[in-house]
C-alpha cells in the first residue's frame, strides 16, 4: 500500500491495524468518522484529504478482488457481469428482481464450464406426433386420383365434419377448429382404406391416459359377414377338441356327480347390421393414429355395462375390474356405451325420417327411409316443444338387444331330451320385453325425478333469424343435438357415462343356490309329543271302527 | 384461467368438448374487461360455466394484489350483467353438501330442506330459520368446494415474499416437459393442509418462496387426476375426475396456463367405483 507522504506514518499504521481488525477506514457518513483524526471534528462533512479517500477505495476494491475459496469467483467480477447484465437487458423493477439475476449469472458461468460433451440432439415427442399430424395432409397422387375426385362428387360417404363443428360451436360445444381439421382429414384416410358407404364423426370420448375418437360407419354390404363366419367356426373347433379331451378322462377316473346346473343359455347378439349392431364403430386415440374396428357388441355385455360405471383408460386392450365381471376388456366397453348413447341420445327433427310404407309395422321395424317431403319446422318450435324431435335409433331392451329373444326357445333348440322339457313346463314364461318403438318423440322420454329427459335452448338471443336449435341430454351429460332447416347431427363429448342422481351403488353378489327344493319331506319337524301319538292313535282306531261298521252294513245290503 | 388469454386458452381446453359459443366470447371479452375496471381489480380470471337444467352461471374471480387473499367472485347468466357474491361461509358450505342433483339455472330457487332431508334440516339450521337455502347460497359453497379442492397451479408460478404476501413470479418460464407430467410439479391454490406433515427430509429440499403450497401427489383417492399430453407435448392438460369439468392446460417451458371448469357442479362421489 503506498503511504501518502502528507500523512503521519503512524496514522497510516493506524489505518492498516483498523482494516486488519475488520472495521476497515471510516467513510464520512458513518459514525466514528474523524474521532481517531485528532485533527478533525465530527461535524466536519468535507472530506479532508483526497489521498485517504483513494486508499479506502483501494481497500475496499482489494476486498472485493478476494477470491472465495469454494467457487474460485470474486465479488467484483461478479458484480461487474451482474451489472453488465442489468444494464443491457433492462428489465423493469430491477431491484425485485436482482436476486435472481445474480442466481443466473453464477448459473450461466456453471454451464459454459459443462460444455466438452454435446448433448445429443433429442427428439422431441412433440415431433413425432407433428410428423404423424403431417402424414394425414398428404394426398395420393397418381392415376386414382381422378377417379377419386369423380367418385366423391357423386356420393361421398365423408361427412362434412367442419359444418358440423360451426353449427356445434354456435351453442359452445365442440373442439378447436385444429382438432375438428385433423378428424376431419382423419376420416377420410378412414374412408379409404374400409370399404365404408356412410360414415359420420360420433365424438370424443375422455379416458384417463388417452382419449378416443369414434367414427360410426356403415360398411358396404358384403363386406362383413366373413369375419364374423371365420371368427365363430375357429371358436366351434376349438370347443369340440377340449371337450373330446375331457370325455377320454372321465372314463378313466370315478367322479363325483356332476352337477345339474345348466347356466341360462347366452343371449346371442344382433346380427351384424342390425338393432344395436347397425353400425360399426371405428377409434382412435388421436387424429394420425390408425384407426381400429370394434367388435360387435353382445346383449351380455350391454346388460354388464349397465351394473358398472369405470372410467376408460384410453387402451383398447386394456381389462375391465369389475363386478359383475365384464365379458369382455375395454374394447368391448366402449362399445356397449357406445351402443347405450346411441340407443338413448341419437334424434332427429320429427318427420325426417320415416317408416317405409312397404314394410308391416312389426316390433322389429328396424329400417327407416328419409322423408322427401318433410318441412323442417322453425327454429322457436323446435326448442319450445320436444314433441319435435324423435329418436331414430332403435331401443335396447332390458335384455341387451333390441329385438327380445325369448330364451327358452334356445334352450329348446340346443337340448332335446325329454327331461329338459319337463323343466321348462315348471319355469314362468317369460313375458316378452317391449321396449318403445321407433321414432318416438322426445316429449316421451322420462325425466329423472324432477329434471326432464333434454333441455333445449336457442344458440343465441340476440340474433334470432340465425339461431340454432340445441338440446343436450340430461341422462348421458355430454350428448348434444342441433337442428337448423334441414341440417341436424348429434354428437358426444364426454366421459362416457350416464347420469344418476343417486350414489352408484354396485349390485350385491347372487343368492347362494338351493342344492335341492325343500319340501315338506326334507324339512324337519318337531317330534309328535305324548298326547298326540295317543290322539293320533284313538282317532285312527275310530275310523278303522267306522270303516268296519260301513264293511258289515255292505255285507249285509249285498245278502 | 386470465381473461387477456381467453381466446387461445379455450382452444387448449377444448379437448374435452366444453367451450364458449362464438356470442359469449365476444360478450366476455368486453364486459371482463369492464369489470376489471369498475371493480378495481388487478387481474380477473374466468372461472368457468356451471350448467344447470335451465340456465348456465357464467363465474369470473376477481384478483386483488396479494393473490392469496380470498377471491372476489361474481355470475352472469349471459356473460353481460355480472353480480356479485358473497364470500362463502362454512355454514353454506355444511348446507349445500346436503344437496344433490342439478343446479336448477334460476338463482331464487329455493331447495327446501324439510323435503330432502329432515334431519340435516335440524342439525344445520339452528335458531328457528328456515330449511331453505336459495340457489345463490348453493353456487358460492360449491364454487368455493372446487377451488379448494381442485384449482391448481403450477409450481414456481406464484411466490411468497417474506412479508407473507404472494404474487406472480415473474421469472416463472414454465414447467419443462418431464417436469410436466409430474403430478408434484403442481400446486392447490388453496391455504396448505398438508405441508406440515412432511417430513424433514422433504422439507429440507423445498423452497419456502415457491413450495408454499400442497402439491397433487398425495390427493386422495389416489389417481383422481388425469394427466394427459396432447400434441405429444405441446400442451399438457390435466383434468380432475373427483369434479369433473375442472380442465388445466399448461403449454410447457411457457408461461401459459389456467384452469376453467365447465360441468354440472356436482362432486363425482362414484369416483372410487370408477377408477
Amino acid at each position: 500500500m503506498d503511504q501518502s507522504p502528507g500523512l503521519n506514518p503512524s496514522q497510516g499504521a493506524d489505518h492498516t491495524y483498523a482494516y486488519e481488525r475488520g472495521h476497515g477506514p471510516y467513510q464520512p457518513h458513518e459514525p466514528g468518522y474523524g474521532l481517531d483524526q485528532p485533527d478533525y471534528s465530527p461535524y466536519d462533512d468535507q472530506i479532508p484529504d483526497p489521498k485517504a479517500r483513494m486508499l479506502a477505495i483501494q481497500n475496499a476494491k482489494a476486498y472485493l478482488l478476494k477470491t472465495s475459496t469454494t467457487s474460485g469467483l470474486n465479488l467484483y467480477d461478479h458484480l461487474a457481469n451482474v451489472l453488465t447484465k442489468i444494464l443491457d437487458e433492462q428489465p423493469t423493477n430491477t431491484v425485485d428482481i436482482i436476486e435472481n439475476i445474480s442466481k443466473d449469472v453464477k448459473w450461466a458461468r456453471f454451464q459454459k464450464k459443462m460444455d466438452t460433451l454435446r448433448d445429443e440432439y433429442e427428439i422431441p415427442p412433440t415431433y413425432e406426433a407433428a410428423e404423424k399430424c403431417k402424414a394425414l395432409f398428404i394426398k395420393e397422387n397418381g392415376e386414382e386420383n381422378e377417379e377419386i375426385i369423380e367418385e366423391e362428387i357423386g356420393h361421398s360417404p365423408l361427412p362434412n365434419v367442419m359444418e358440423t363443428a360451426f353449427y356445434f360451436e354456435q351453442a359452445g360445444v365442440g373442439l378447436s377448429k385444429d382438432e375438428s381439421y385433423y378428424i376431419f382429414l382423419a376420416l377420410k384416410n378412414l374412408t379409404s382404406v374400409q370399404p365404408i358407404q356412410t360414415c359420420r364423426f360420433w365424438g370424443k370420448i375422455l379416458g384417463l391416459e388417452m382419449n378416443y375418437i369414434i367414427a360410426e360407419a356403415q360398411l358396404r354390404e358384403g363386406e362383413e359377414e366373413e369375419e364374423a363366419g371365420e371368427e365363430v367356426t375357429e371358436e366351434e373347433v376349438k370347443g369340440m377338441d377340449e371337450v373330446e379331451e375331457q370325455d377320454e378322462e372321465k372314463e378313466k377316473e370315478d367322479e363325483p356327480p356332476k352337477s345339474t346346473y345348466k347356466p341360462p343359455p347366452d343371449i346371442p347378439k344382433e346380427e351384424n347390421g342390425t338393432g344395436a349392431n347397425k353400425y360399426v364403430y371405428f377409434v382412435c386415440n388421436e387424429p394420425g393414429k390408425p384407426w381400429v374396428k370394434l367388435p360387435p357388441v353382445t346383449p351380455a355385455q350391454i346388460v354388464c355395462a349397465r351394473k358398472i360405471k369405470k372410467f376408460f383408460t384410453g387402451r383398447l386392450d386394456a381389462p375391465v375390474v369389475s363386478f359383475p365381471p365384464f365379458p369382455g376388456n375395454e374394447a368391448n366397453y366402449l362399445r356397449a356405451q357406445i351402443a347405450r348413447i346411441s340407443a338413448g341420445t341419437h334424434v332427429s327433427p320429427t318427420g325426417f325420417y320415416q317408416f317405409p310404407e312397404e314394410e308391416e309395422e312389426e316390433e322389429g321395424g328396424d329400417t327407416y327411409e328419409e322423408n322427401p317431403e318433410f318441412e323442417p319446422p322453425a327454429v322457436a318450435e323446435m326448442v319450445d316443444s320436444l314433441s319435435t324431435w324423435a329418436h331414430h335409433v332403435k331401443n335396447i331392451l332390458k335384455q341387451g338387444r333390441c329385438v327380445w329373444i325369448n330364451p327358452q326357445k334356445l334352450e329348446e333348440k340346443n337340448e332335446e331330451e325329454e327331461e329338459d322339457e319337463e323343466e321348462e313346463e315348471e319355469m314362468d314364461e317369460q313375458q316378452a320385453e317391449t321396449g318403445p318403438p321407433l321414432l318416438t318423440l322426445l316429449s316421451e322420454d322420462e325425466g329423472i325425478k324432477d329434471i326432464p329427459a333434454w333441455t333445449a335452448q336457442h344458440s343465441t338471443n340476440l340474433i334470432p333469424q340465425h339461431s340454432v336449435a340445441i338440446i343436450q341430454s340430461n341422462r348421458w351429460p355430454g350428448a348434444y343435438a342441433f337442428a337448423s332447416g334441414r341440417k341436424f347431427e348429434n354428437i358426444y363429448f364426454g366421459w362416457g357415462h350416464k347420469y344418476s342422481p343417486e350414489n352408484y351403488t354396485p349390485i350385491l353378489p347372487p343368492p347362494v343356490q338351493e342344492e335341492y327344493p325343500s319340501g315338506p319331506a326334507i324339512t324337519e319337524a318337531r317330534d309328535p309329543t305324548l298326547e298326540e301319538e295317543l290322539a293320533f292313535k284313538a282317532a285312527q282306531e275310530a275310523l278303522a271302527a267306522g270303516e268296519e261298521e260301513e264293511e258289515e252294513e255292505e255285507e249285509e245290503g249285498d245278502d | 384461467m386470465e381473461a387477456q388469454s381467453l381466446p387461445a386458452a379455450l382452444a387448449l381446453v377444448a379437448g374435452g368438448g366444453a367451450g364458449l359459443s362464438p356470442e359469449k366470447r365476444a360478450a366476455l371479452g368486453v364486459s371482463l374487461t369492464l369489470l376489471q375496471h369498475n371493480y378495481r381489480f388487478e387481474r380477473v380470471w374466468f372461472w368457468g360455466c356451471i350448467q344447470g337444467v335451465r340456465g348456465s352461471y357464467y363465474i369470473a374471480e376477481g384478483l386483488r394484489p396479494d393473490r392469496a387473499a380470498p377471491r372476489i367472485r361474481l355470475y352472469s347468466l349471459n356473460c353481460l350483467d355480472w353480480s356479485l357474491l358473497t364470500p362463502a361461509t362454512k355454514e353454506m358450505v355444511a348446507q349445500a353438501e346436503q344437496l344433490k342433483g342439478r343446479f336448477q339455472g334460476d338463482p331464487s330457487f329455493e331447495y327446501n330442506f324439510a323435503e330432502i332431508n329432515p334431519q340435516a334440516a335440524e342439525t344445520l339450521f339452528e335458531g328457528g330459520k328456515e330449511p331453505v337455502i336459495k340457489e345463490e347460497a348453493r353456487l358460492i359453497a360449491t364454487i368455493e368446494q372446487i377451488d379448494r379442492a381442485v384449482g391448481i397451479v403450477p409450481r414456481g408460478a406464484f411466490v411468497k415474499t417474506p412479508l407473507g404476501s404472494v404474487h406472480e413470479n415473474r421469472h416463472f418460464e414454465g414447467l419443462s416437459l418431464v417436469e410436466a407430467k409430474k403430478l408434484s410439479s403442481y400446486f392447490h391454490f388453496t391455504e396448505p393442509v398438508n405441508l406440515k406433515n412432511k417430513t424433514l427430509l422433504e422439507k429440507a429440499n423445498l423452497d419456502p418462496s415457491t413450495d408454499f403450497l400442497d402439491s397433487l401427489e398425495h390427493d386422495i383417492p389416489q389417481g383422481s387426476w388425469s394427466v394427459q399430453l396432447e400434441k405429444g407435448g405441446a400442451v399438457v392438460v390435466l383434468r380432475s375426475l373427483l369434479w369433473l369439468g375442472l380442465t388445466f392446460y399448461h403449454v410447457p417451458m411457457t408461461k401459459q396456463y389456467g384452469y376453467i371448469y365447465f360441468g354440472t357442479g356436482e362432486k363425482n362421489v362414484d369416483l372410487p367405483f370408477m377408477l
